[in-house]
């Protein structure tokens, strides 16, 4: 079977490069036929991929271990659903799942373009099969799937219990389709710029899988952030680390690029700001994938040197390159239809946002790869720090947030006084209010920076609602439907409009929450005795008593044993709640005879972190019930931290199964001495204002996005078809 | 038994993909040019996204982001491009009656 | 002044300032970065008094636990076979801390000790992407 799965490879392989001949010289000779043989091509690789990808999962999921990729990375004691997500925790895996979300975004993309754009689509098409070709020689050549051992091992190494939970099924699939789907926009961007035609339709399309690819990436982002926050012991959210800042980068390029595209629409201006953007976005994407598997850079992520370092190089710089030249030589048909009237206009607000979008990326960039900067330039590699990074993103963001209230309601091409003051007096008064209610009732005062940021939210919840306000009274003004109706018809009749709206606020809100979160957090890490208790922030916490329990982990996820604490926590005397952190252990790869209870608790351990959120703030705390250390390669056994009893009583020469029900007795006993006579455990302590408020906003912002890219009901259209249809037939009439 | 599965599974992968792409060896396919239904498929879509204009423009001028003067200018604009799109439509259907979508 | 004219000058004065911005924050990248050093070049070339960000792979064996949540161990570099850094760290710990496991943790140089600054730890995330077969 997995001769078939590389057969298959090979064959997708073969596919892309038939495709890209046929459907550039399709292109080329004006040949219907052989442009739709092109893409069908597409289609083809789907199918094909899907088929590689469906033995590969078997695989997974039967436990066959003569796959390598199988044996590295899953277990017969992973559960069903983690083995299956294992299929992308190593990198052939994941190259596989790439270039399979690439041919399944490409074949929507090639269907929903069937009957349009019909000069772009060859080039195009060749260009996505190009990509499709690239992953596919990674696949078939560097690194496959589907390498096997013989004779099998008769166990996996199992997927690191890190790895098990539920954000890890769903993170790398949804930042691998946000990555994926830049390359969709790129494709269009290239054919259009080769045939020279960046009108109308070309940016319908574009915006379309733009928007897409902009939803997904942000969804990526916020689940990567939130997983930090929920799973990983630091209680961060974002620590500037390279694999964050690689999706962020594409993520603020492509942000500029829909509303950019919006000028050019209405105004054919920023036609090379256009082009620029969303061909960097697109690159970024790709440079994104690379530094996450590269070990280029220093992350939390780069394990290892990869043999992919060069070829991805090759490709960031053939698309860099590609896209340099072409807009370049296509800068006659890039010119701007107008000039900018004023710089207190829409169109400047606009402007402004690209610039400061850019520059938020170019910072990041920057500190990202200024290890390697500093290294060819000083000859040491030099790292810079979250600290850098803030000190330059916060005023930038705070800028962003501030025009994200500013361009919903500035005017077009020239902004008067007159109405300057008609739309802006209302948002600036919600903006000064906070400031006042910042030195008055909101405990915020102490910060500049986050009054200042919460004033410009403030300043955008008014602008945008002001925004919903006047739409919905001109809608109930021209027709004669109910309140609510009047205001869902309102957003559909222009739901990128308002989907856009409630993005801001959603960003808008998100901000608040990471600039209280961020200033106003109180930590403390320190080791407490059952009946301690210790301040954080304004609140209390006490341990209370141990926890311990052996194989029946509540979270499922296969941890031999648990250790946690009961901690109460009060405010001011009052009870707030009760923390339970845990600390899960899992067994070793192998079970080493005569050392089975250590083997059993030696493997990686993982947090499990107690959590209270409400609407104000955040009540985090983890623990490391045996101190720092952990017992590894069965050196130091756990239970001498514990009682003095060597794992000697499990003799060596018992049969495994049995051994290894006697391990498990005695770990009980461990575990129950454990819970009656606890040591002073370390905890990391942690009270954080407005968290929640930042997974709102992401929220807020996902379902914005999920309006905007919602289609409009074909219904709808041809009603108001056929009501223009008549306006407009009657002035041909009187004209 | 696998391997006779894993051979039917590239037998049948093989002959779909040399089915789905040879279209053009076999003579099949139009050859042609770019049809009247493409250019008339382009004028819809056209004519749609001037009407969304249109009523972007309206909406605009609504929420007072645009001065009497420029919505009155731009919207006079925009309807004579709907008009232009509508004609030429209409010279379509006179000329080579369209099958109906 | 004429439009094509006002447009120039905007241009210029903006490509100005963005070019100063930039240059502003490039010059002050280079102050503000900590040299990003293994074990071995830290103990060759490290300067105590600066920031300095340690990389390298904890030395089986060297892990001590100190009160307070405090834990003491030794650092070598991911090819191994180099010196050992002895480092003294307080503050959180990541749960997948362990012998063997690659890390970085940044702090200063005291003498033969690196002293990291409190949960400045960050260990490397247990994804396989290299194109070896490894086990961890």
């Amino acid at each position: 079977m997995a001769f078939a799965g590389r057969v298959a490879l090979v064959l997708a392989l073969a596919v892309c490069a038939y495709g890209i001949t046929a459907a550039l010289y399709g292109g080329r000779k004006g040949r219907r036929d052989w442009v739709d043989s092109g893409r069908r091509s597409v289609y083809c690789l789907a199918a094909i991929l899907t088929v590689a990808m469906v033995i590969l999962e078997i695989a997974f999921i039967r436990n066959d271990f003569s796959y390598n990729t199988v044996a590295n990375t899953s277990s017969t004691t992973t559960p069903l659903l983690y083995r299956a997500a294992a299929m992308w925790s190593s990198q052939e895996g994941s190259l596989l799942l790439w270039v399979w979300l690439l041919s399944v975004w490409a074949s929507v993309a090639t269907f929903i373009t069937r009957n349009r754009l019909r000069d772009i689509v060859p080039y195009a098409t060749s260009v996505l099969l190009g990509f499709g070709a690239f992953f596919t020689t990674l696949l078939v050549f560097f690194d496959s799937p589907f390498a096997q051992t013989h004779p099998a091992p008769v166990q996996g190494a199992g997927l690191d219990p890190l790895l098990r939970n539920p954000s890890m099924l769903i993170h790398p699939p949804m930042l691998y389709s946000g990555y994926t789907f830049f390359t969709i926009p790129f494709a269009f961007a290239v054919g259009a710029l080769v045939v020279r035609r960046v009108d109308a339709d070309w940016i319908r399309v574009t915006r379309r899988f733009a928007l897409a690819s902009w939803l997904f990436l942000g969804i990526g982002i916020v689940l990567g952030a939130r997983w930090s926050y929920y799973e990983l012991g630091w209680g961060g959210y974002w620590g500037w680390d390279p694999v964050e800042n690689a999706a962020l980068m594409p993520w603020l390029i492509s942000t500029a690029f829909l509303h950019s595209v919006m000028i050019q629409e209405k105004r054919g201006m920023l036609k090379i700001w256009n082009a620029s953007l969303v061909l960097a976005a697109s690159t970024l994407a790709i440079v994104g994938t690379f530094l996450v598997r590269s070990g280029v850079l220093n992350s939390i992520h780069a394990f290892g040197a990869s043999t992919l370092g060069i070829p991805f190089v090759a490709l960031i710089a053939a698309m860099t390159g590609g896209s340099i030249y072409l807009v370049v030589s296509r800068r006659e048909v890039l010119r701007s239809e107008h000039a900018l009237d004023s710089l207190f206009s829409r169109e400047a607000a606009f402007l402004l946002n690209n610039v400061v979008l850019v520059g938020l990326c170019f910072v990041v960039f920057w500190g990202t790869f200024f290890p390697l900067i500093s290294k060819a330039v000083t000859g040491t590699s030099a790292a810079v720090g979250p600290p850098w990074f803030d000190r330059y993103t916060v005023p930038l963001a705070l800028i962003l947030v501030l025009l994200s209230g500013i361009g919903p309601a500035i005017a077009w091409r020239r902004a008067t006084l007159a109405n300057a003051r008609r739309n802006f007096r209302l948002p600036l008064a919600a903006a000064a209010l906070m400031v006042v209610a910042a030195y008055t009732v909101v405990p915020i005062s102490s910060s500049i920076g986050v009054v200042a940021l919460f004033s410009a939210a403030a300043f955008v919840c008014a602008s945008v609602s002001q925004e919903f306000w006047r739409g919905w009274r001109a809608r109930r003004a021209t027709s004669n439907d109910s309140p609510p109706v009047a205001l869902a018809s309102m957003v559909r009749r222009n739901r990128r409009r308002y989907g856009g709206y409630i993005v801001h606020i959603g960003i808008a809100v998100l901000f608040v929450g990471v600039a209280a979160s961020s200033t106003f957090q109180h930590e403390q890490t320190l080791s407490l005795r059952v009946g301690q208790s210790t301040r954080v922030g304004a609140y209390t916490m006490k341990y209370m008593r141990a926890t311990g329990s052996v194989v029946t982990d509540p979270n499922h996820t296969g941890a031999t044993m648990t250790l946690g604490a009961v901690l109460r926590v009060t405010r001011g005397g009052h009870y707030v709640g009760t923390l339970r952190p845990g600390a899960g252990y899992y067994p070793a790869a192998q079970i080493v005879p005569g050392l089975v209870v250590a083997s059993l608790i030696s493997g990686d351990a993982v947090d499990q972190i107690g959590l209270q959120s409400s609407w104000r703030r955040d009540l985090w705390a983890a623990i490391k019930p045996l101190g720092a250390t952990l017992p590894a390669n069965g050196t130091q056994l756990p239970e001498e931290r514990l009682v003095n009893l060597a794992d000697g009583t499990i003799s060596p020469k018992l049969p495994a199964t049995q051994q290894l029900q006697t391990a498990f007795v005695e770990l009980g006993l461990i575990v129950a001495h454990y819970v009656k006579f606890p040591p002073a455990a370390s905890f990391t302590l942690i009270a954080s204002p407005l968290v929640m408020w930042i997974w709102i906003g992401g929220l807020i912002v996902f379902l914005g996005g999920l309006t905007a890219i919602w289609p409009a009901p074909s219904a709808l259209r041809s009603r108001l078809r056929a009501r223009y249809l008549a306006r407009v037939a009657q002035e041909l009439g009187r004209a | 038994m696998t391997a006779l599965i894993a051979a039917l599974l590239i037998g049948a992968l093989l002959g779909f993909v040399l089915w789905a792409l040879s279209a053009p060896f076999r003579g099949r396919g139009s050859a042609v040019q770019p049809g009247d239904s493409d250019v008339r498929r382009a004028l819809e879509s056209a004519k749609g996204s001037k009407y969304s204009e249109i009523r972007d423009n309206e909406t605009d001028y609504r929420t007072g982001k645009l001065s009497d003067e420029d919505y009155r200018a731009l919207d006079r604009q925009l309807r004579a491009e709907a008009v232009e799109i509508l004609r030429a439509i209409d010279e379509l259907d006179t000329s080579n009656p369209a099958p109906s979508d | 002044m004429t439009p094509p004219r006002k447009r120039q000058v905007r241009l210029v004065v903006s490509l100005t300032l963005a070019v100063l911005l930039a240059s502003g924050l490039i010059y002050t990248s280079f102050s503000a970065a900590s040299p990003a050093l293994t074990p071995s070049q830290l103990l060759r070339q490290g300067k105590a008094g600066t920031d300095i960000q340690l990389t390298g792979t904890v030395v089986s064996h060297s892990v001590v636990d100190r009160s307070g949540g405090a834990v003491d161990f030794e650092l070598a570099d991911r090819t191994g076979g180099g010196p050992a850094v002895e480092v003294d760290y307080s503050g959180s710990v990541p749960p997948t801390f362990e012998a063997g496991r690659e890390l970085i943790v940044t702090g200063e140089l005291k003498g033969r000790t690196f002293v990291a600054q409190p949960s400045s730890m960050v260990t490397k995330c247990p994804s396989k992407y290299s194109a070896a077969p490894s086990t961890t």
